[in-house]
């Protein structure tokens, strides 16, 4: 246990678990998994170094088991042998929280992708972490079901990783992130027992461990199925795309239709530059010269949704939009929303990097803080792309620059530390839905105070005596580790970037 | 796969070599994928497997670093590549519009063609002396014609279980090939266009019927066709497995004829054909002499269904009276972009009736030659694929691809669901013949 026993930061190389340890445990894990599931050849593991992110760092071994009593002996085995385990889902996070900084064993749960008992009349599903999120919505639309966390790689990340990041996506803003649809956890702990949270009972007696465990990025327990919420199909959903010549009147339509007690389902903000980025990947039609759009969406009844989208329409014209446009095909909406969804992925045809900052701000303070955002990329010398959750004043301005180009990555990395720093000063917070994982962890302090971060630690420490979950992501690393030489904004050193 | 653990498998052993850069993958469209994700669940190898290395994305990641110097090309990264049947999902899913297929190209390129040194020559062989010569082509299934109908099939029972499912693969070659019997057949009713038309290396041997029907169709619809009698095979398979020096000289040839012929458009009836020579001008884009021509020929290159919903059908259509659900070829629906013309083509036969199956776009195993060269996770899509074909109740499957068609027969012949395969030309041909008995 000594090898993992001490809190400390990735790339000490002190955590790094011994050869012949790490054979020994190679043999155990074959005879658990099959040889065909633990991987240790370079070609084989290095595709795990990475998540959606930017961080890199090579595990030692990748095993994926194929049922929860493998899971129990993986971890058994792991934990004996002392070496750090790292669960991955789809890989498409993006604070680094896959990303196994100190090396070890990553457990890719896409395996475990079976949907359980669904219970359409309760409403709830059981489903195991692998599973992809968009399949839990396609086995149920049939029957008018869906189930509401929609980040927007749904169609490739799995409930498991939604579950860790407590995830949420454009409808969280009506329907709440992947905590408020969780009712209960099966996991594994660090001693290889299995462990029911919650279950199928909402506000069940005693403490509640299922929403400590939800967003607590495995480092507490792997959690091995999940019981949650499926939810109705609304009657009526309606999409309008509103098209402004200037951010700022963008943004303070967003403060506006929030202010009139409209709620939409989602209501989300795309700048010009991820617009740009969109049309040159798979274009989805937004308006090329526009300094920003307003994808708006509103569910329920028939009779509301006309007149919601009659207000906001109202709304976006007093607040000098230069075009609305609502959607008056399903085919018309998907079309809004792929282009949305693909947004991220699409700053690939603007530059081969880019950094997504994930802060949130009350949202009276976005005009504001959008041009403060502006301001901060013109000082570092960025480019910029903004695509973000704007209902719930989630922002994901997306720094876009070249790893190859000199200093480029520092520039970055300082930029992103300044955005949040100002989200963190207009009063809000450092991650919205992606998590803090391995790159937002020394920004834990402007948030939280030692007392606070303390408290966390021990709760940790209850689950997980020894940190071998996970170690190195959410929680500061120590002064006393090697990265702490440089500044705090910077990539840890051992990391490939 | 259970492989014996060997220190020198694990990261730490010291005595691994360094690999060196390999400065021919350093391609840019490396740069554009930024590691989303979202190709990973519409990789059909993904989907089977769950390994990140047999995912777009991890397959990017790998010759990305063997490019660096990362890591070697070893074998275990060529499987990881060859795994791959090039179906390119992931394109239609990427919303950075990575074009993945030209990475797979240059590291199969750097890797060479696939399997065992045996298996690798006889790809060599037919990649640079069999495909490029066409008689050649015609002996050898004039070969298999006679084994498959004289009593020498018995003999088989004694070839080992992998050859004996290769030769099991193999389709009867039919009594009549295809031979066009002019160069240049004339359009029936008034002229339109004028267009050639690509006869290709297997579809002339195993399916000239269709190329035939093909024909007819353009020519009722008002196309002069010509068939240009120097065209060669297209290269595909070539450019596939890592064969690029036969590859280019069959795209030149074919560049030459067909740009000599004074065309409107060069039609082609194979999708895998069809997206090869549409992408002449990027496998030739460093040729001084040929860049300029490549891109010229690749823009004339046109779909059969493609051409024919631009041009606008004409003639009386008559009744086809099937129910019939529709495979996408992979190469025409993710390496063309061509999904609406064809189901547009069917909606205009009168009686015919289309079920659309859950997932046409996902490739149905057969991808080239990947059949032969991965038989088990060829069967396992293949099985997949003939169950939602079951599950729309149709009776037929359309799929414009002679691959799609052999696999999709095989696959109907081995679960015995009665289901025949018919390429779109065919039914298009039978409506324009039934459109002709009923005026």
């Amino acid at each position: 246990m000594e090898l993992m026993d001490r809190d400390r930061g990735p790339g000490t190389g002190e955590r790094k678990a011994a050869w012949p340890v790490l054979t020994s445990l190679v043999i155990e894990l074959r005879r658990i998994a099959g040889g065909a599931h633990v991987l240790v050849a370079p070609e084989d593991v290095i595709v795990y170094e990475q998540d959606g992110s930017i961080l890199q760092a090579m595990p030692e071994i990748v095993v994926l088991p194929g049922s929860i009593d493998e899971v129990r002996a993986i971890v058994r085995a792991a934990r004996a042998a002392g070496v750090p385990i790292v669960p991955r889902g789809s890989g498409t996070g993006l604070a680094g929280g896959a990303v196994p900084a100190g090396g070890g064993v990553v457990i890719s749960l896409a395996r475990l992708n079976r949907v359980g008992e669904v219970d359409l009349r309760g409403r709830t599903a059981i489903v195991e972490p692998g599973v992809i999120n968009l399949d839990v919505t396609k086995g149920i639309a049939p029957q008018g079901y869906f189930y509401a966390p929609d980040p927007s790689s749904q169609a490739a990340c799995s409930v498991g990783g939604n579950l860790a990041n407590n995830s949420g996506g454009p409808h969280t803003l009506a329907y709440g992130v992947t905590t408020n649809h969780t009712l209960g956890v099966e996991v594994v702990l660090h001693d290889g027992n299995p462990l029911w949270l919650g279950g199928h009972v909402p506000d069940g007696p005693g403490y509640d461990l299922c929403g400590v465990f939800v967003g607590s990025e495995g480092t507490l327990g792997i959690v091995v199925q999940g019981i949650v919420r499926l939810m109705r199909a609304r009657e009526s959903v309606r999409t309008l795309l509103a098209v402004f010549d200037r951010m700022d009147d963008a943004t303070r339509v967003v403060v506006d239709i929030t202010g009139a007690g409209i709620v939409p389902a989602a209501l989300e903000m795309m700048d010009q530059t991820t617009i740009e980025a969109v049309e040159r990947g798979a274009p989805a039609g937004f308006p090329r010269d526009a300094e920003a759009v307003l994808l708006v969406e509103v569910e329920g009844v028939r009779e509301y949704t006309e007149r919601a989208l009659r207000e906001i329409d109202a709304i976006c014209r007093r607040g000098a939009v230069r075009d609305v446009r609502i959607a008056q095909t399903e085919a018309e909406r998907q079309a809004l929303w792929k282009g949305r969804k693909g947004a991220f992925g699409s700053l690939g045809t603007l530059a081969p990097n880019y950094y997504v900052m994930d802060g949130v701000v009350p949202r009276s303070r976005l005009p504001e803080t959008m041009r403060r955002v502006a301001e901060i990329g013109r000082a570092f010398g960025v480019r910029i792309a903004n695509v973000f959750h704007a209902g719930d004043g989630n922002l994901h301005p997306n720094i876009l620059f070249d790893m190859r180009v000199p200093g480029a990555l520092d520039r970055v990395i300082e930029a992103g530390a300044a955005i949040l720093r100002a989200c963190v000063d207009a009063g809000g917070s450092l991650t919205g839905e992606h998590g803090i994982g391995l790159e937002k962890r020394e920004y834990m302090s402007w948030v939280f105070t030692e007392a606070d971060l303390g408290a966390m630690a021990r709760i940790r420490r209850a689950f997980d005596p020894t940190a071998g979950f996970n170690p190195g992501k959410v929680f500061p690393s120590p002064p006393a580790c090697g990265e702490a030489r440089r500044a705090p904004a910077k990539i840890p050193a051992g990391l490939w970037v | 796969m259970e492989t014996a653990v060997s220190p020198t498998h694990l990261p730490q052993a010291p005595s691994r070599p360094r690999p060196q850069p390999i400065p021919s993958l350093q391609i840019p469209e490396l740069d554009q994928c930024v590691h989303c994700g979202l190709c990973l669940t519409q990789c059909p190898t993904y989907r089977v497997t769950h390994l990140e290395t047999e995912s777009p994305r991890g397959r990017i990641h790998l010759v990305r670093a063997a490019a660096d110097g990362r890591i070697a090309p070893t074998e275990r990264f060529a499987e990881h590549l060859y795994l791959c049947l090039m179906c390119r999902a992931c394109e239609t899913a990427c919303p950075s519009g990575v074009k993945y297929g030209r990475i797979a190209e240059a590291a199969r390129e750097v890797l060479g063609p696939p399997g065992s040194p045996f298996s690798r020559a006889v790809a060599g062989l037919a990649f640079r002396r069999l495909f490029p010569r066409l008689d050649r082509m015609r002996t050898l299934m004039k070969l298999l014609r006679f084994y498959q109908r004289s009593g020498l099939r018995a003999v088989t029972r004694l070839l080992p279980r992998r050859l004996r499912e290769m030769e099991a693969l193999l389709p009867p070659v039919p009594d009549r090939f295809f031979a066009p019997e002019a160069e240049v057949l004339p359009a029936i009713g008034p002229r339109r266009a004028r267009v050639a038309f690509l006869s290709g290396c297997v579809m002339p041997l195993l399916f000239g019927e269709i190329n035939e029907a093909t024909i007819r169709v353009l020519r009722r619809n008002g196309c002069d066709v010509l068939i240009p009698k120097d065209q060669g095979c297209c290269a595909a398979l070539n450019v596939h497995n890592g064969e690029m020096v036969a590859a280019k000289a069959m795209a030149r040839r074919n560049i030459d004829t067909f740009l000599a012929a004074g065309v409107d458009a060069v039609i082609v009836n194979a999708a895998g054909c069809g997206a090869t020579m549409k992408e002449y001008g990027h496998l030739l884009a460093n040729d001084p002499v040929y860049a300029e021509k490549a891109q010229r020929f690749s823009q004339l290159v046109k779909d059969a269904s493609e051409f024919l919903v631009d041009l606008g059908l004409t003639g009386p259509l008559g009744p086809v009276r099937m129910t019939v659900t529709y495979q996408d070829p992979c190469h025409l629906a993710h390496g063309q972009r061509v999904r609406v013309q064809p189901r547009n083509l069917l909606a205009a036969i009168p009686g015919l009736t289309l079920v659309e199956m859950e997932a046409s776009d996902r490739c149905c195993g057969s991808a080239g030659i990947y059949n032969i060269t991965h038989p088990e996770m060829s069967q396992t899509l293949l099985d997949e694929k003939m169950a939602s074909i079951a599950r729309t109740k149709a009776n037929a499957v359309v799929a414009p691809n002679p691959g799609c068609m052999l696999q999709i027969r095989s696959g109907a012949q081995r679960t015995a669901t009665g289901v025949t395969v018919y390429h779109l030309m065919d039914l298009l041909d039978r409506a324009y013949q039934a459109g002709e008995a009923g005026s």
